[in-house]
């Protein structure tokens, strides 16, 4: 081992549908102050694959060959979203729409259920991978932890899950650790990627260290004060959760044990009788 | 028959209704000012591929989507 390297967390390089993904950091491009940050916030942040979406264009509208001709520019991987979608029937055209325009058969797969949640729709859900599955595309679906869910996309034909940290925008962090700390024990061999609801750093850390594959994030980096320090911040904090993860962390216990040997403790005996 | 002689067939672009002398969905794309690989389109719900817009014809109140790509999460 080269102790002089920098401490990088992913010994195991990540593949996801057979294509080997270099960071755990998947980056949305959305809501940055300006396009030069968000260009700065990817390389910050070492992104390998970043989500992009589809907009209604106005008529002689150039702004989204402009956006594609930047995302282009950075060398990194897309993954077209549907978001906004709330049938199957929008969300496989927009992934239809996507492939053709992107050039790519990955698809973040979003099917809306609830506006205040936008939590995941997920017989909608289901129903769309299996048709996006069976038309080539490699589908990366935006779901809850439920594992009956999960069980059914994998049915439908997806190798990739993507369970939900808390809502879309709220910061809030892994709501449910427990259940998803079931879901990454239930299905050990299927890449699980955290997206959405990730706030802080230490969220994603988290995430990490349960042995989650990669996080998506966007709001907490584009919505930073300083987008490209934060994205260096989740660069970093991945990293050590994800290298905690392989080097084996320690067995949580209910009460206290000395790190300090007992052997040759001073004093030992003299309170004794 | 020429463009200016036809009577304009009136659509839905991006859900704004418009009159359009365009008789397919590639002339629309042309007329709306899009270069053929920057726009993605859909005709009534439907993604229509690139190569078959010049065969895809517009009728009255047919509902056209023009998607470009923008930044998304």
């Amino acid at each position: 081992m080269n102790l002089m390297e920098p401490p990088r967390g992913t010994r195991h390089a990540l593949s996801l549908y057979g294509v080997e993904v270099a960071s755990r950091l998947l980056l949305g491009t959305a809501r940055y102050p300006s396009p030069d940050i968000m260009s700065r916030a990817v390389a910050a942040a070492r992104a390998g694959v970043v989500t992009v979406s589809l907009r209604r264009e106005a008529a002689g509208g150039k702004s989204g060959q402009r956006f594609f001709d930047l995302i282009k520019s950075l060398g990194v991987r897309v993954l077209p979203n549907t978001a906004g979608c709330r049938t199957p029937r929008e969300a496989i055209t927009t992934a239809q729409m996507g492939r053709e325009l992107f050039g790519t058969d990955w698809v973040k797969l979003e099917v809306i259920g609830n506006d205040d949640t936008l939590q995941p729709d997920p017989f909608g859900l289901v129903e769309a991978a299996g048709v996006l599955a069976r038309d080539g595309f490699k589908v990366f679906p935006y779901t809850t932890e439920d594992l009956i869910i999960a069980e059914r996309l994998l049915s439908a034909g997806c190798a990739v899950l993507m369970p939900w940290g808390a809502p879309i925008g709220t910061g809030r962090g892994l709501a449910n650790p427990y259940a998803l700390s079931s879901m990454r024990k239930y299905f050990p061999d299927t890449p699980l990627i955290i997206d959405a609801g990730i706030g802080a750093p230490s969220h994603a850390s988290q995430a990490m260290e349960m042995g989650f594959d990669a996080v998506l994030l966007n709001t907490a980096v584009a919505t930073a004060a300083d987008p490209v320090r934060m994205a260096a911040a989740f660069a970093g904090a991945i990293d050590a959760g994800r290298a905690a993860y392989e080097a084996g962390l320690m067995e949580v216990r209910d009460m206290a044990e000395p790190s300090t040997p007992l052997a040759g403790t001073p004093f030992f005996d003299l309170d004794k009788p | 028959m020429h463009p200016e002689t036809r009577q304009a067939t009136s659509i839905y672009v991006n859900g704004e209704r418009t009159k359009t002398p365009a008789r397919t969905l590639a002339e629309l794309i042309e007329a709306l000012g899009h270069g053929e690989g920057t726009v993605a389109t859909a005709l009534n719900g439907a993604f229509v591929p690139r190569q078959n817009r010049a065969g895809m014809r517009l009728a009255e109140g047919d509902r056209v989507e023009v998607l470009a790509p923008r930044q998304g999460g």
